[in-house]
């Protein structure tokens, strides 16, 4: 749960569980480097969620597994540094990796059907990670799986032990992955968009059962999304990403308190509201993402961004933090509480009363 | 004695006001193992006047693609009738409903595999054309380009590119295309936004309002998240293991919930604000039980936190809770007013 008090900055006595320095992942292609994530810097405490959010495509995925060391070796290549506990990662072998995924990190995924063995009884998936990493005889295993799946809130895990996952809902699902994502103790879990393909109450079950979770494991948490509505009661910060850098990061109050990206802002006024009334038209901006091949000098999101100006498209804005506060990061020329900002902010305004008073809904948002 | 009935009525059906759709006892089974079935829509009334948007809500699994499946005849439902204008569509022959699929259309939520993968978008967009027999090739051609036009999707890339090429979001724009073009009345639109992402979403909400505007369309459009649905809606039915829990205008569903269900949804929807604390005592227990043997009385009684004994044994009925605001629940969150007192009074939550 976010609060106050809780601590942003490095706990006295105790170094960040992850440190991700100037990470960058590019993927060979036909048509050039696909630059995927690019100098991504992150630091995540014990007991900490941190939240990704971006949309579609905006690298959050791919950051997600190049810290965990899932990236295919042939087309992939990593530059940086992930230091987990002190030692750097990011030139693990496989073997090495192996030996970590499990006990020291994990990672759920957003379609719980791929995680899991479609043939394999949900027990077993879980008793047979136990007897690997942990060397649990077969009881022990058997016991200590019932009582995972009891704590993920599985109702009788005793008989739900020997179902396949195809028997389960997809809520159901998601609660076994991460039964076997936590079985061995990992100290970071990744979770990618565990919720997306779930309906509202059962996203609502499973983040308060990873809440519950991380709090009595202490465990850290990466929690990615593109809905900042999922992180904003339960991160503890948060970095937007666009075009596969962060654009923007800061504390969760602190972001939504006074936030500096366009591209936040956008993310933000896109979510229909409930205090609105019906047919109230959602600011949407246009277009998609730009191709990762071969980026032009500017602003990634100047193509799309309403405060573009000149510089925008000429040189990228590199990412700074705001005046007197070292832990608010962001990157852009005219943030959305600037002078010049404000000033297309009130035309746009004025535009749309226009248009309104017209009678015309004009069709921006393409 | 109140003697328990197989639905849970009629009383909030408008006839008067001539609505384009109306759906009465609808119920869709499939047949199950062990020659059981399951109920995935039972008993189900709701019906939309010219214009409106219905916003049909409810969690996975509880019958919203089915209740569409069955409105466009497929397939066909179990039972119950959908009357579309003044033509009963369950009593049609197969030649008579097919000169009837025109008024209907439907979008699905799967916005990539929903197309043909082999053929050009713009193909895709002209088929219902062909398939009906509409036009010749050159008002054809000038109707899909129109419609490519509207939905934002440019018409020389149509004819070039197949669907995996596109974005979902882009997909989804081509599926509205591809709806709009036979001129349809209504359009059934089943989650055609929870596969995409906030921004995305936004543009296809958007572009939906504007479609309907522009070509004069009646909606039903399928969601489990209330807020998306209060957006684009005039009326709101909250559906429940096949059945309808609460149905009345968007505003009043969203400001005065009058069943547990709903605001048990409500407060599923993650609020965009870190300084509202999430309150997982708020959030709804459990999964959906199953439709084989759907629970007695009540079906939303085993995770119902207001339940009382009369909720496992007598089925409750709708009644009104305000101008065209209807609920089913023994122990609603307002309190139910006579119909004659129901226009104009502003109604107060019982505690
Ligand atoms: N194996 C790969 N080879 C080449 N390009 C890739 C590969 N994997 C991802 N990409 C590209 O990297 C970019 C970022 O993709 P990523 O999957 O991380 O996005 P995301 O933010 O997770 O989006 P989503 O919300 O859709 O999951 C995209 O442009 C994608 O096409
Ligand atoms: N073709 C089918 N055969 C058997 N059961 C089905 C079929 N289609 C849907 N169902 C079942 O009917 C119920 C309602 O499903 P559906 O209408 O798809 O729900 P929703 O669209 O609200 O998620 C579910 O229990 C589902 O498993
Ligand atoms: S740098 Fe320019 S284009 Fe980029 S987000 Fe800021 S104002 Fe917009
Ligand atoms: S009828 Fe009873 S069980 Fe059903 S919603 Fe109302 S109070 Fe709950
Ligand atoms: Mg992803
Ligand atoms: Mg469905």
């Amino acid at each position: 749960m976010t609060s106050e008090e809780t601590p942003v900055g490095t706990l006295p006595g105790t170094g960040a569980l992850l440190d991700v320095r100037d990470l960058s992942t590019r993927f060979d292609s036909p048509r050039g480097a696909v630059r995927a994530v690019s100098n991504v810097s992150l630091s995540l405490e014990r007991g900490q969620t941190l939240g990704i959010v971006g949309e579609s495509g905006s690298g959050k995925s791919v950051l997600s597994r190049t810290i965990m060391g899932l990236l295919p070796r042939s087309t992939a290549s990593v530059t940086g540094e992930i230091i987990f506990e002190g030692e750097d990662i990011s030139g693990f072998s496989d073997d090495q990796y192996r030996q970590f995924w499990g006990t020291e990190m994990a990672m759920i995924f957003q379609d719980p059907m791929t995680a899991l063995n479609p043939v394999m009884k949900i027990g077993k998936q879980i008793t047979e990670s136990l007897r690997r990493h942990m060397g649990m005889d077969r009881t022990t295993a058997h016991d200590t799986a019932v009582e995972l799946l009891r704590s993920v809130r599985i109702p009788e895990p005793a008989k739900r032990f020997d179902v396949y996952p195809h028997q389960l809902s997809g809520g159901m699902r998601q609660r076994v992955v991460i039964a076997v994502a936590l079985a061995c103790g990992p100290r970071l879990l990744l979770a990618d968009e565990p919720t997306t393909a779930l309906d509202v109450t059962i996203q609502a079950q499973i983040l308060d059962l990873l809440e519950d979770q991380q709090r009595e494991r202490y465990m850290a948490m990466i929690l990615v999304t593109h809905d900042l509505g999922v992180v904003a009661g339960r991160a503890h910060k948060i970095a937007v990403m666009y075009a596969g850098r962060i654009v923007e990061s800061a504390p969760t109050r602190k972001l939504f308190a006074d936030m500096k990206m366009p591209y936040t802002e956008a993310l933000m006024s896109a979510i229909p509201r409930l205090d609105a009334p019906p047919h109230t038209k959602l600011s949407a901006i246009r277009g998609r993402p730009p191709q990762l091949v071969n980026p032009g000098p500017g602003c990634a999101f100047a193509p799309r961004c309403p405060y573009a100006r000149d510089l925008c498209s000429e040189e990228r804005p590199v990412l700074r933090p705001v005046e007197d506060d070292p832990d608010h990061l962001f990157a852009c020329h005219y943030p959305v509480d600037s002078a010049e900002s404000i000033e297309i902010k009130d035309h746009l305004r004025a535009e749309q009363m226009v248009a309104e008073a017209a009678g015309g809904g004009d069709s921006d948002g393409w | 004695m109140v003697i328990p009935m197989a639905g849970s009525g009629t009383s909030h059906l408008r006839p008067s006001e001539k609505p384009l759709l109306t759906v009465e006892n609808l119920t869709v089974e499939f047949p199950a193992r062990r020659r059981k079935v399951v109920s995935a829509v039972s008993n189900l009334s709701f019906d939309l006047l010219p214009g409106e948007t219905l916003g049909l809500v409810g969690e996975s699994g509880c019958g919203k693609s089915s209740t569409g499946k069955a409105i466009i005849q497929l397939p066909p439902p179990t039972s119950g009738t959908v009357t579309l204008g003044n033509t009963e569509l369950t009593a049609l022959s197969g030649k008579e409903l097919r000169q009837q699929r025109t008024r209907l259309q439907m979008i699905f939520q799967d916005p990539i595999s929903s197309l043909n993968p082999r053929k050009n978008v713009f193909d895709i967009v002209e088929e219902p054309l062909r398939i009906w027999n509409l036009g010749d090739a050159e008002e054809r051609d000038r109707r899909v380009t129109e419609c490519l036009h509207a939905v934002g999707v440019d018409v020389d890339g149509a004819r070039e590119r197949k669907p995996h090429e596109f974005s979902g979001g882009q997909c989804q724009r081509i599926s509205i295309a591809r709806a709009v073009v036979t001129e349809p009345e209504l359009i059934i639109c089943d989650e055609p936004v929870s596969a995409l992402d906030v921004l995305v979403q936004a543009q296809i909400l958007n572009l939906l309002e504007e479609m309907k505007q522009r070509f004069g369309l009646t909606l039903v459009f399928v969601a489990h998240d209330l807020a998306v649905v209060k957006n684009i809606s005039d009326r709101v039915a909250v559906m429940y293991l096949g059945k309808i829990c609460e149905i009345g205008p968007s505003e009043a569903i969203f400001s005065n919930p009058a069943h547990p269900y709903t605001e048990a949804l409500l407060n599923a929807i993650p609020v965009p604000d870190p300084s509202v604390q999430v309150d997982s005592s708020d959030h709804l227990r459990g999964d959906l039980p199953s439709p084989i043997d759907p629970p007695a009385g009540c079906r939303f009684h085993t995770r119902c936190e207001r339940a009382t004994d009369v909720c496992s044994r007598v089925e409750p009925q709708m009644a009104p809770v305000g101008n065209g605001h209807y609920v089913a629940c023994h122990h609603p969150l307002i309190t139910p007013v006579e119909i004659s007192r129901s226009v104009g009074t502003t109604v107060t939550p019982t505690d």
